[in-house]
């Protein structure tokens, strides 16, 4: 008889319970009880959130590369979970299962490759009429909130999770609520690998009851709501306002082709910092 | 001639710069590289020191250790017993020497005098204000002057931060001097209090201010903070206490102390007075550890070297 | 100029070291030779058509390594052809995330295998292996990391352009970083989709030839990469072969002039990096011990073996005399010998070649009047050592100013405006790289504005990044390896392709 999964909220490194000791039935499209996950309450939100603070300002500090090199090895552990992902994904109802994990793996490897390039590309020197050398530096904003998409439980999630956190952000993940399970194994990947404990985080729950939370969270910089269901949308903005967050949400281009992945996702989350000094001897 | 040396040549007992010579001396103290101190002090810290030359260190860290102990709980039980293991560390090996001195609070010096009589240990006390070197001035000084009678052969003080880092370096200065006249001829030792300076500017500043004060050695950190001792806050120290003896012809020890537990660091910190103070200073005269953890990781280290094997910690005293 | 008055302080007499470090050799059991190496030409290890053979040592002790096969003519076709069926067949038609695996996988291999081949470069080339195994092979593996990462993203890097490659490489490298040289050729004409024809340098072939090794390893499609050992001969073969389409040299300017005239109207594209005679300058505002450090790295860092070494310290004249004798107490503590020994700072000359031209630049600088320093050590009985030296009294004239030495001397002029700084560090054929030293950063803007260098250090020097640009302006070449103006050099444009 195997020993049955328990599926954990994944904060600061670690697997709590739910403190509201909630949880909920995931189901198959065929109605299958495939396990229990937890249910996230907006304090394991507010401890999520805390935790993605504390770690940014390290995770943010290190240099390009290392980001780069650090998430390229989260693509090898994911290759070594093939098996399970593929699983998951066909008790979801994928399609094509397989191929599901291939462009999963694929894609990330292509945003790790982006760490210590997206400021060559998009960074600049500006030659400002004046005796002052005058350079424009990109930099993560800090702590993002990402309501993942319902459906495309493992591709659409590194469509969304791996932008935001090569250039140095840390993250806050609401994961697909109808279909948490990927998810819950990529936390496991990244509880493996050397992404450092708090970088990034991820609550199962109700999307509904949590996205409202996370919206109005004063210490969250950016939101990235593809996952938020269309009429929660404009509410979400307008919470938004309270602390100017930067709002984004992933391309509706097929989430297979190329058009779904862009270094500007990873811009769309990072400041652009201009700096000036005098040139005299 | 640079304007320290004048100013020595002036005046020929070491100790004799004014306050405002002092504060120019301050900000005029050479600028320091951070990334460059940092890649300097990594890249001595590389140093692979084995075999004989690996004993010969660890036997000199022994001999340059400052054995501490600066809590509020210490009590002349636990001052006997420090005692007892700073002149032996290991009762079982003879070979073993006895360290430097031992460094106590000020109320415990008659105990540690008279546990070390004729044992060559000597007896240093924190005093002025430990460790925050604030408080009425008189108090501090007052300090100072009960621990030399009380017969204690070093003294260790604190730079009064709060004064330096608010730019009085004219006052901060007066005050070193005036303890440096507390306590007549008995050694003083400076502590900077790297780990509170903010910049490696600052430290190399502060290194001046105390050396021009007739400091006898400077020493990075009270131990109650962090960060403490650091290589690169000590190499930039060093750095300091040479251009120092290039300047005037004195020479000022330097003293690191907070956070050497294990004696790869100890020995780090050899590499650095070797390499940048060169072998004059390789001496307990010169050079000092303040440490209390750190002495059995040297013997245990003594002895793996010895013996080819990893060492037990229930083998060593704790005191 | 004026001449500098004789120092009043003695320079320090040599000290009979208290504290003797006892030697800590790294172990040389994890690199396995083999007695006779091939070519290494599609995918396979294959003995040279020439039949002929030569033998690399070891310039720390004279021992013969391994004997290294000599490519001649039909070795050299064999291997472009090689290069081209590969670039036709297989690789021009990957795409592009296809490729960035196999290159991410070289990067790995390097990681894993890093103290095999730091150790084997420094048995083969002699620099410390302090130094290979902190700087050479963290270097090259993070090359490849970075143009992995390329591989699949070349439209980003060329904004409304459809890059393509050019067809087959013809490298030829050098023998002052053997295994950082073949990364930096490598890994750029790799992500950009090109084949490889890669030539070592004669003194310096195995660690390319371990490389091969691993090459088989990661599978990469046979013919991708081809490495034909060889002299001058064969790098004159690889680089003029005809149905070769993009040429990169890394090498002495006197070479890289040869080439770019035999080149001339074949229409092959060419990246040149040749010698420097960088002006390391240091204002009396420096921040001095630092300084120190990097002028001292600048120079003895590799045994001066870097092009871009900073071999002609301009100091400001209220700062000449602390410096020189910082810089005269430091040399004291400078470990020569060894190069396994992990404290040595400065190993073996490279070759009895390269030793007897440092020594003939240095002979001529004690006949123009120059003013030689040397530490006192102890060299070893066998090998090409040379102690660090120091040139006081130099003027620009001097032979020992001009030319490239390429060893561990350092020749120090003086000067008193930023204006004259400027003027001395140009004046020269060269235009390498440059450094800086000053606390005043508004002056490290002016004067880098200035610097006819390609890579200009300010407060710091010999620093490299696979993202970091570097090249040569003026005879030190042209082109540029690292960053995204790395990939350039490897493409061809709208419409283009071979």
């Amino acid at each position: 008889m195997p020993v049955r999964r328990t599926a954990k909220l994944f904060i600061g490194g670690e697997f709590p319970r739910s403190e509201s000791g909630r949880s909920y039935e995931v189901h198959a499209p065929d109605g299958r009880l495939l396990a229990w996950a937890a249910r996230g309450s907006r304090k394991d939100l507010r401890d999520a959130v805390r935790a993605a603070r504390t770690a940014q300002a390290e995770w943010g500090a290190r240099t390009a590369s290392n980001r780069g090199q650090i998430l390229y090895r989260v693509a090898e552990l994911m290759e070594g979970r093939r098996g399970q992902f593929e699983q998951e994904l066909a008790d979801a109802g994928a399609a094509d299962p397989a191929r599901g994990v291939s462009a999963a793996i694929d894609r990330w490897v292509w945003y790790a490759g982006w760490a210590d390039k997206v400021h060559q590309v998009l960074g600049a020197t500006n030659p400002v009429a004046g005796p002052y050398f005058n350079f424009t530096i990109p930099e993560p904003t800090g702590v993002v909130g990402i309501v993942a998409p319902q459906d495309q439980a493992l591709l659409g999630l590194v469509s969304r999770l791996a932008p935001a956190v090569v250039s140095g952000n840390a993250a806050v993940v609401l994961a697909s609520e109808k279909a948490p399970l990927p998810a819950v194994t990529l936390t496991e990947v990244l509880a493996t690998s050397d992404v450092p404990g708090g970088v990034i985080n991820v609550l199962t729950g109700f999307t509904g009851e949590l996205v409202p939370w996370l919206a109005g969270h004063m210490d969250v910089n950016a939101i990235d709501i593809t996952g938020v269901p269309e009429d929660m949308r404009a509410d979400v903005e307008a919470q938004s306002a309270e602390n100017v967050k930067r709002v984004v949400r992933g391309s509706d281009a097929d989430v297979f082709s190329p058009a779904a992945q862009s270094p500007y996702q990873v811009t769309a989350l990072m400041e652009f910092k201009t700096v000036w000094h005098p040139m005299g001897a | 001639m640079s304007q320290a040396a004048e100013i020595e040549r002036r005046h020929p007992t070491p100790v004799r710069f004014t306050a405002k010579e002092a504060a120019r001396l301050v900000a005029r103290a050479a600028a320091v590289d951070a990334v460059g101190l940092e890649e300097r002090a990594a890249s001595l810290a590389k140093r692979s020191i084995k075999r004989d030359s690996k004993l010969w260190a660890l036997d000199l860290a022994i001999r340059c250790m400052d054995l501490t102990t600066l809590e509020g709980s210490d009590t002349t039980g636990k001052i006997v017993a420090m005692c007892a293991k700073a002149v032996r560390p290991n009762p079982l090996d003879p070979s073993i020497p006895s360290v430097a001195a031992v460094c106590i609070y000020p109320h415990l010096v008659p105990v540690a005098v008279g546990q070390l009589k004729n044992t060559g240990v000597k007896v240093a006390s924190v005093a002025g204000g430990f460790p925050s070197g604030l408080g009425p001035l008189d108090a501090r000084l007052r300090e100072v002057r009960e621990v030399v009678e009380l017969g204690a052969d070093e003294i260790d003080i604190v730079l009064n931060r709060s004064l330096f880092l608010g730019g009085q370096y004219a006052q901060a200065f007066e005050e070193l001097v005036a303890a440096r006249e507390a306590a007549g001829e008995t050694h003083l030792k400076v502590i900077l209090e790297t780990g509170e300076l903010g910049s490696y500017d600052r430290m190399r500043q502060a290194s001046v201010l105390a050396m021009a004060a007739g400091a006898d050695f400077i020493k990075t950190s009270t131990g109650k903070i962090t960060p403490a001792a650091t290589l690169p806050s000590a190499l930039c120290m060093m750095e300091a206490a040479r251009e120092f003896f290039h300047e005037t012809g004195r020479h000022v020890g330097v003293k690191v102390a907070g956070g050497i537990r294990q004696s790869k660091q100890a020995i780090q910190y050899l590499v650095l007075v070797y390499e940048t103070l060169g072998p004059e200073w390789m001496t307990p005269d010169l050079f000092r550890i303040g440490a209390s953890t750190l002495l059995n990781d040297v013997l245990m280290q003594i002895d793996k070297e010895r013996t080819g094997r990893y060492q037990n910690p229930d083998y060593y005293t704790i005191d | 100029m004026a001449k500098i008055e004789k120092q009043e302080r003695e320079a320090p007499e040599r000290r009979e070291p208290v504290w003797d470090y006892a030697t800590a050799p790294e172990a040389t059991d994890i690199v396995r030779l083999e007695d006779r190496y091939g070519l290494f030409i599609g995918g396979e290890f294959v003995e040279p058509k020439s039949g002929k053979y030569f033998q690399t040592i070891n310039p720390a002790t004279e021992e013969v390594l391994a004997e290294v096969a000599e490519a001649g003519p039909e070795d050299v076709d064999l291997a472009v052809r090689a290069a081209r069926h590969a670039h036709e067949k297989y690789w021009r038609a990957l795409p592009g995330s296809e490729r960035a695996k196999f290159i991410y996988r070289i990067a790995r291999a390097l990681q894993e295998r890093a103290r095999e081949f730091a150790v084997l470069e420094t048995m083969d080339g002699g620099k410390p292996i302090k130094e290979s195994r902190d700087v050479d092979l963290p270097l090259a593996a993070a090359h490849f990391f970075y143009y992995a990462g390329w591989a699949d993203k070349l439209e980003y890097a060329f904004p409304n352009r459809r890059p393509h490659p050019l067809g087959v490489a013809g490298q030829v490298i050098p023998w002052n970083f053997p295994i950082l040289m073949a990364a930096w050729k490598i890994a750029p004409a790799l992500a950009t989709g090109n084949t490889v024809v890669l030539k070592p340098a004669e003194t310096t072939p195995l660690t390319a030839l371990l490389l091969a090794q691993v090459i088989q390893e990661v599978e990469l499609p046979p013919g991708v990469v081809n490495i034909v050992t060889g002299a001058g001969e064969t790098g004159s073969l690889v680089v003029t072969h005809p149905d070769v389409n993009k040429v990169a040299f890394t090498g002495s300017t006197e070479v890289g002039k040869t080439i770019r005239r035999a080149l001339a109207g074949t229409g092959k594209h060419l990246t040149l990096e040749l010698g420097g005679k960088a002006a390391n300058i240091v204002f009396d505002d420096a921040t001095l011990d630092q300084a120190v450090e990097g002028v001292i790295n600048g120079i003895f860092f590799n045994q001066g073996h870097v092009c871009c070494a900073g071999s002609r310290l301009l100091v400001q004249e209220p700062v000449f005399e602390p410096l020189l004798e910082k810089l005269k107490e430091r040399l004291q503590t400078l470990r020569v010998g060894d190069p396994l020994d992990k404290n040595t700072d400065v190993g073996a000359i490279n070759s009895r070649q390269q030793l007897e031209r440092i020594e003939e630049l240095v002979a001529s600088g004690v006949q123009e009047g120059a003013e030689m320093y040397q530490p006192e050590c102890n060299l070893p009985e066998r090998g090409f050592w040379f102690r660090p030296t120091l040139f006081t009294n130099v003027s620009q004239s001097h032979r020992i100013a001009r030319e490239e030495i390429f060893g561990p001397v350092l020749s120090i002029l003086t000067f008193r405006t930023p204006a004259e700084a400027v003027e001395k560090a140009n004046n020269t054929p060269y235009g390498l790289s440059a450094g800086i030293w000053t606390d005043k950063g508004s002056r490290i803007l002016w004067m880098a504005q200035r610097m006819e260098a390609g890579v200009v250090w300010a407060n710091t020097f010999n620093r490299f990044d696979p993202s970091s640009p570097f090249g040569g302006y003026k005879e030190s070449g042209f082109g540029r390896e690292g960053g995204l103006h790395g990939l350039e050099p490897y493409l061809d444009f709208d419409g283009g392709g071979d």
